[in-house]
């Protein structure tokens, strides 16, 4: 035990008495390590992005519907409770927000031209506590009541629609009987958001106005409810469940946007792939060195062997040599990493390629966001692969024979 | 054979584990290039192939404004004579004219709003693959018959099949009410969600009378002998245009900026990574390149003191290096080919990529495509910057001092 000391004294001298290469591999796996939890970092605000996005159009981590809404998403598949059931499960319960909506395919027409959009009966009280949508950022104003007689649309639709604020537009729909439900709404809010397919797409009515012309009581098609992180929702998923029965469906966000579900797994799988490359890329340096450390000290190792250290010390000295060296390249990675996101956390602008970003599904601004977990995967993997990578050196090392070593020139 | 070749030749293989480490991290980084760079150009053009061959088409002759707006009145006067002219002078029959509006389509008992086009039935097939993805049912086959060919989500969600009827409720080109009762004779499925979903195909001369297009419609599709033909067909058929109409003709990167962006955006990452890569390349090479020339110093002094110019010491560095990086080069080279040709012809599967690539039209597997470049852009990057890196080892020589460099222990 009392080695122990002696042992890393020994490596920490050894590992300087050739600063120069020492250095450079400090340098190699600095930039390495640098490179990965940086990238890591981009990856990583950008799927963050993309889901804030999201969610932030039609917020709700956990969402009820009917059974068959996912598949057909009609007015005729409504859940089946009354607002006051709603009420008498959900208002206790605990969740942090929670809101109902009614939520319809529907046609928009001005009087130049129309276009298919998801029409959103909404209560704003309720939502406000849920939306990330940010209702002072709208022209005109948003919707005050769940009876708000108005209607707010993106203002690409606006463009298209050739309409504006205080101008009237159509909106056609089906009720439950597949009769045309249609009445006309004055504009009173054109709202921007990050994407224009975004803009496009939805249109917010009140909650009660929209139940009034779908003919539909007071009855919804969704429910949503919020939890504290996206990333970590299974306790409200379990809530929700456990209050409900089989006549409606719960779903997380994931499953209702599989396209960013996939994509956030996709990219746990491409940060661990990008991690071990890289350290591969650096391994072979790193058991360079190693070799030629040992080549130099042969006939020291040789004399130590000789004078009775255990070939198992020699070994451990090598590992220590090449811990050392690694953990000294890490701290300075992840400070370099820390040095460099930190800076650029409030966004970089990418739209240059805003449109492309768009097809992936992500916003022209890219927060790079840095993780403590991506940082400790990063270093847990490099120490873990660069300690069997030293396994071998190490081994030959401590299997010299003490004569020969020696004697070696 | 030159001294100086056989000097640097014998030199490299002093230390033969050192060099084959050194070489090992070329050559794994070079594999990793060549299969990289080749599966992204396979990826590009499979994604742009796709994309513009579902519906696109190459270039497109439109009213000026259209792409942006999308307003029913924005016309291409005359269309399917202008179709006809363009037809002739490219002498190809992959030219065809479309109209679109939007409309709510309403079954028996479902409502939703989609985008209507007018096509030319026998023309279609040759600038669209929908024609050619009908999964029940026929396309179209007159081009004034009241007949509609539906997406397949879009059948479903509607809860109709082939022989039910439709009625298409909308706005003609004048903003007056357009209505029309069409009975569905094909369903198609592209497997592209918001095309299945969201799309409809009538008869051009059916959609001409239903919104009262006096013969105009919106777009004309030219596909053109791949991409590099599109700038000649560009300018001829500019020169077909009448002077005095308001129309342009826009090409496919006009048409789809996002799709030219997100190439643009995801081959600035992967260039990060290559770039990283090779960097940490260029450690390794540094660093055994500096070592060895360290460890012959006092060599050096002696052949330095006998007369020989440092200019042509630093020239034998250099020497070796370029020979260990030839040798990474060629074996990197060879097993990228090996490895990547294996993945030409039996494809690249991750789980969770059939549905990222589903949203570009690409299929679930892979293929990279193996050319010239893509096989030696890479290894010869990693190349030049071996040689730069060796550039600090050899150019130290010059300030070696014979003397103290024999003194040296």
């Amino acid at each position: 035990m009392r080695l122990t000391p002696v042992l890393f004294r020994l490596a920490w001298r050894n590992l300087w008495r050739n600063h120069r290469r020492t250095i450079i591999m400090l340098g190699a796996v600095g930039v390495g390590v640098w490179a990965m939890i940086f990238m890591t970092a981009l990856t990583r605000g950008m799927v963050d992005q993309m889901v804030i996005d999201s969610i932030g159009v039609l917020p709700g981590h956990v969402q009820m519907h009917h059974p068959d809404f996912q598949d057909d998403p009609s007015i005729s598949n409504r859940i089946p409770f009354q607002e006051a059931e709603l009420q008498e499960r959900f208002a206790g319960a605990g969740f942090k927000a929670w809101a109902s909506r009614v939520r319809v395919p529907a046609v928009i027409s001005s009087e130049r031209e129309s276009r298919g959009v998801t029409l959103l009966g909404v209560d704003p009280d309720a939502e406000r506590d849920i939306s990330f949508f940010d209702y002072d950022a709208v022209d005109g104003r948003y919707l005050t009541d769940a009876s708000d007689q108005g209607i707010v649309i993106g203002k690409k639709l606006a463009e298209t629609l050739e309409t504006g604020i205080g101008k009237r537009v159509v909106l056609m729909s089906q009720d439950p009987d597949n009769d045309i439900a249609d009445r006309g709404f004055r504009v009173i809010g054109l709202y921007a958001a990050t994407t224009k397919s975004v803009e496009e797409s939805y249109a917010y009515i009140g909650k009660s106005t929209a139940q009034q012309m779908l003919n539909i009581g007071d009855e919804t098609t969704e429910v949503v409810f919020l939890g504290d992180d996206y990333r970590d929702i299974e306790g409200t998923y379990k809530a929700v469940s456990s209050v409900v029965d089989a006549s409606v469906s719960v779903l997380r966000w994931h499953e209702i946007d599989t396209y960013l579900g996939t994509m956030m797994r996709v990219m746990d799988g491409f940060v661990l792939i990008w991690v071990v490359v890289i350290f591969m890329a650096l391994s072979f340096g790193l058991v360079n060195t190693l070799v030629m450390a040992v080549f130099e000290r042969v006939r020291e190792i040789g004399l130590m062997l000789a004078l009775g250290m255990k070939p198992g010390s020699i070994l451990g000295q090598i590992l220590i040599e090449s811990m050392l060296l690694l953990t000294l390249g890490l701290a300075a990675g992840n400070a370099l990493a820390w040095a460099t996101v930190v800076p650029l956390e409030d966004g970089i602008d990418i739209s240059i390629v805003a449109e492309g970003m768009e097809m992936w599904g992500a916003s022209s601004m890219l927060y790079p966001k840095l993780y403590a977990s991506d940082m400790i995967l990063a270093t847990g993997v490099v120490l873990l692969l660069g300690f069997l990578a030293s396994l071998a050196p190490a081994w030959r090392a401590s299997r010299y024979k003490p004569v020969e070593a020696i004697t070696k020139v | 054979m030159n001294i100086v070749f056989r000097l640097a030749w014998r030199n490299l293989w002093r230390h033969p584990r050192r060099t084959w480490l050194t070489t090992g991290a070329m050559v794994f980084s070079n594999i990793l290039l060549v299969f990289m760079i080749s599966l992204q150009f396979g990826m590009y053009g499979l994604m742009i192939d796709n994309a513009l061959q579902i519906f696109t088409g190459h270039v497109q002759v439109q009213a000026v404004g259209y792409k942006d707006e999308q307003k029913m009145r924005q016309v291409v006067p005359d269309i399917a004579s202008l179709a006809n002219a363009i037809r002739e002078k490219l002498h190809s029959e992959t030219v065809a004219a479309r109209g679109r509006a939007f409309v709510l389509a309403s079954s028996e008992d479902r409502s939703f709003g989609i985008a209507v086009y007018g096509v030319q039935p026998e023309f279609e097939a040759q600038v669209s693959n929908i024609p050619g993805l009908i999964s029940t049912g026929r396309y179209l086959d007159s081009n004034s018959a009241a007949e509609i060919v539906v997406g397949s989500v879009l059948a479903r969600n509607l809860r109709v099949q082939v022989g039910d009827e439709l009625t298409l409720l909308g706005s003609g080109v004048d903003g007056s009410f357009a209505a029309g009762v069409v009975e569905i004779v094909g369903i198609f499925a592209s497997g592209v969600n918001d095309i299945d979903r969201n799309i409809a195909e009538i008869p051009l001369g059916l959609f001409q009378d239903t919104f009262f297009m006096e013969g105009s419609g919106h777009e004309i599709v030219i596909v053109g002998d791949g991409l590099a033909s599109v700038p000649r067909i560009q300018s001829e058929v500019q020169s077909l245009l009448p002077g005095d109409a308001d129309l342009v003709v826009l090409n496919w990167d006009q048409l789809q900026p996002g799709l030219k962006q997100a190439i643009q955006a995801d081959m600035s990452s992967s260039f990060f990574m290559y770039f990283v890569l090779v960097i940490l390349v260029s450690f390794s090479v540094l660093n055994t390149q500096l070592m060895s020339v360290l460890e012959r110093t006092r060599e050096f002094g002696i052949v330095m003191a006998l007369g020989l110019k440092p200019s042509r010491l630093g020239r034998l560095v250099l020497l070796e290096t370029a020979l260990m990086g030839l040798i990474g080069t060629v074996l990197g080279v060879i097993a990228g080919g090996i490895v990547t040709s294996w993945f030409t012809t039996n494809g690249l599967a991750f789980p969770g990529m059939d549905e990222m690539a589903a949203r570009f039209n690409l299929p679930a597997r892979m293929y990279p495509d193996v050319n010239i470049f893509s096989l030696f852009a890479g290894p010869s990057v990693v190349f030049l910057f071996t040689i730069l890196a060796a550039l600090y080892p050899a150019l130290r020589l010059r300030w070696q001092n014979p003397v103290a460099a024999m003194r040296v222990a």
